[in-house]
């Protein structure tokens, strides 16, 4: 059956008036206050670091969010960390919220969709994400600047851009999820604990099981004429299932550009190559294109699922 | 039915599995009607409504309002239809200017007209000061208004009010009453479901009373009577003497008579019977008064459900 007018109507409102609550609302201060605190640390601890090592990388810049200092974890593990935490912060009670409130009949009264409704509260969120990691990559920057005394060049502007890009994509997974999570559960406190608890699953326990169930699958990492190859690809496939691990390996190809390769590589593969010189940005995008496509996907197949949750609930509220 | 009706339901059925929420319930509300829909929890009013919104898909028949097919054209619908839920909901955080704004660019407001619109809607409902207040230190009663003021924003062709008065004390809800009767005025077609049958009654031209999904009666208030208590006339009469209730019993076309105090008597009768009662009581005894009163919705609808839960 083909319905009348645009699911897209209202859109532009929700998400104008949704994004203004989350850039305003005391819960988002909090964890952005938190965020920017403990990034910009971590920042400009290893400023302190590498302000030694000028003129011994052509990368310096990106140092700022590779390099750990004692006992501030890196820049980048911060974000892998905490931006999930932000994520689920915004989106827990976006729609079951609408329902405690009893706004939601109200809203969907109106001559919108509820495509409108999902939607802009979803671009809503990518938006307050957006804005806040922009606001913590010039703060970065400008710090570099300042302590470092040299601009970024325009290679490294182009990895920390893709880098950016690549964080949003994560936080839209995480987002997306406890959207779902929001939709599913009809208490915000469960939709939290439910977001939370697979927040935990993929940054604590996942690198606990993968190699438990590696190991059933195919068997010892090691065999007696090396390792076991098997292992690894299964190991590896299961990691990735991961978004932090998606995250992790693009972090790690954009932002350290020396990475060749994000798996096992064999002898005759890295023949003749001169280990240690970075790689041409262009080459960087390419090994993490799977990565950063796998992490857009999950996210929309996650935004998808809750689509059709959502258009198949009662609204009594 | 003389005038053009703006609400038609015809078969609408809803079911949640095996479950019947609405059973093939047909209905039709003209222009400028105010409808009342009763009936016991669960009866299928909400669900009736949230189809006609076009919120819920019904799984057969159709519904047409303003018009248009809630199912295919929901947006048309809901450009013309105001609603107010039980229990309105608004965005505490938000000023009561900045909620209805928010609804008001949701319904294709132009920007420009929007604060107009607020402040006439917001001296309509008696909420003239509280435009800037957080809607956090709304009293219920305020809410309520703040609801029917984004009604009177939207300006709509109907407006749908599903228990606008449960939460609210005398005063406000006799206050609420006057704003419906106000929106009558204006020319909106209200549908007004509630349980307050003083209030249905008081306010509404027709109404729908709905039971196990179905709507088991539809007309004015005297023609449920008729049909529900056996009389569509009902005359209250004051005498003073003995054996009267038995008196008044056995008179030809008297339906039945009810003691409402020790001189007070309320007679159904098939037609106006007040003429043959004067003359019978007038010789024998000391007639006080004689005058025609409303049935009571409240009487045809516990007797309906007492003789439905009888007959069940």
């Amino acid at each position: 059956m083909r319905r009348e007018g645009s699911p897209l109507t209202g859109v532009g409102v929700v998400l104008a008036k949704e994004a203004a609550d989350y850039l305003s609302g005391a819960r988002m201060w909090l964890l952005e206050t938190l965020v920017f605190l403990t990034a910009i640390g971590a920042a400009y601890a290893a400023i302190l670091s590498i302000r030694a090592t000028i003129g011994e990388s052509p990368f310096l810049f990106l140092h700022l969010f590779t390099m750990a200092q004692d006992p501030l974890p890196s820049f980048i593990s911060l974000l892998g960390f905490l931006i999930p935490l932000v994520a689920i912060a915004i989106g827990f009670d976006a729609i079951n919220g609408e329902f405690s409130r009893r706004t939601m009949s109200r809203v969907l009264a109106q001559p919108i969709y509820r495509d409108a409704l999902l939607l802009g509260k979803f671009l809503a969120g990518l938006l307050a994400l957006a804005i806040g990691l922009v606001s913590l990559w010039l703060l970065v920057i400008g710090l570099g600047l300042l302590l470092l005394g040299l601009p970024p060049s325009g290679e490294e502007t182009l990895r920390m851009a893709g880098f950016f890009v690549a964080t949003l994509a994560y936080g839209g997974v995480w987002l997306a999820m406890a959207m779902l999570f929001s939709v599913v559960f009809r208490a915000p406190a469960t939709a939290a604990l439910a977001a939370l608890g697979m927040w935990l699953l993929f940054a604590l326990f996942w690198s606990v099981l993968t190699p438990l169930v590696s190991t059933l699958v195919a068997g010892p990492p090691d065999t007696v004429l090396g390792p076991n190859l098997a292992y690894l690809q299964t190991s590896q496939a299961l990691d990735r299932i991961s978004p932090n691990t998606l995250y992790a390996e693009i972090a790690l190809a954009l932002l350290q550009p020396t990475t060749r390769a994000l798996g096992p590589v064999f002898y005759s593969q890295i023949q003749g190559a001169l280990l240690g010189t970075p790689l041409p940005a262009a080459q960087s995008f390419l090994l993490i294109w799977p990565q950063l496509t796998g992490l857009v996907a999950t996210m929309i197949v996650i935004f998808a699922i809750a689509y059709i949750v959502f258009q198949r609930q009662e609204i009594r509220a | 039915m003389a005038r053009a009706s703006v609400v038609r339901a015809d078969g609408l059925t809803k079911r949640y599995g095996a479950v019947v929420a609405v059973d093939h319930i047909d209905l039709e509300v003209g222009a400028g009607e105010i409808v009342g829909i009763l009936g016991p929890n669960g009866s299928g009013k909400t669900t009736t409504i949230l189809m006609l919104l076009g919120l819920t898909e019904p799984t057969e028949g159709r519904a047409e309002v303003a018009g248009f097919d809630p199912l295919r054209e929901p947006l048309e619908v809901k450009r013309r239809v105001g609603y107010l839920p039980d229990t309105v909901g608004f965005y505490d955080g938000l000023s009561a200017r900045d909620n209805l704004a928010y609804t008001g660019r949701l319904a294709g407001l132009p920007r420009l007209e929007i604060d107009d619109r607020f402040e006439r809607a917001m001296i309509r409902v008696g909420l003239p000061d509280a435009g800037r207040e957080r809607v956090a230190a709304f009293s219920r009663g305020m809410r309520q208004r703040l609801g029917l003021a984004e009604i009177l924003m939207k300006e709509p062709q109907i407006a749908i009010l599903d228990e606008p008065t449960a939460t609210l004390d005398p005063h406000s809800t006799n206050e609420f009453l006057a704003m419906i009767r106000g929106l009558k005025a204006d020319g909106t077609t209200v549908l007004l479901s509630s349980h307050h049958l003083d209030q249905v009654q008081s306010v509404c031209d027709r109404v729908a009373l709905f039971n196990r999904g179905r709507i088991a009666l539809a007309g004015s208030v005297s023609e449920l009577a008729r049909q529900v208590l056996g009389g569509g006339h009902v005359i209250d009469v004051e005498v003073r003497g003995p054996g009267m209730a038995d008196r008044l019993r056995h008179m030809a076309e008297v339906v039945r008579v009810q003691a409402l105090g020790p001189e007070l008597y309320r007679v159904a009768c098939a037609r106006d019977l007040r003429d043959e009662i004067a003359r019978e009581l007038a010789s024998t005894s000391a007639l006080i008064g004689l005058r025609f009163a409303e049935p009571s919705l409240n009487e045809v609808y516990t007797r309906y459900f007492d003789e439905a839960r009888d007959a069940a």
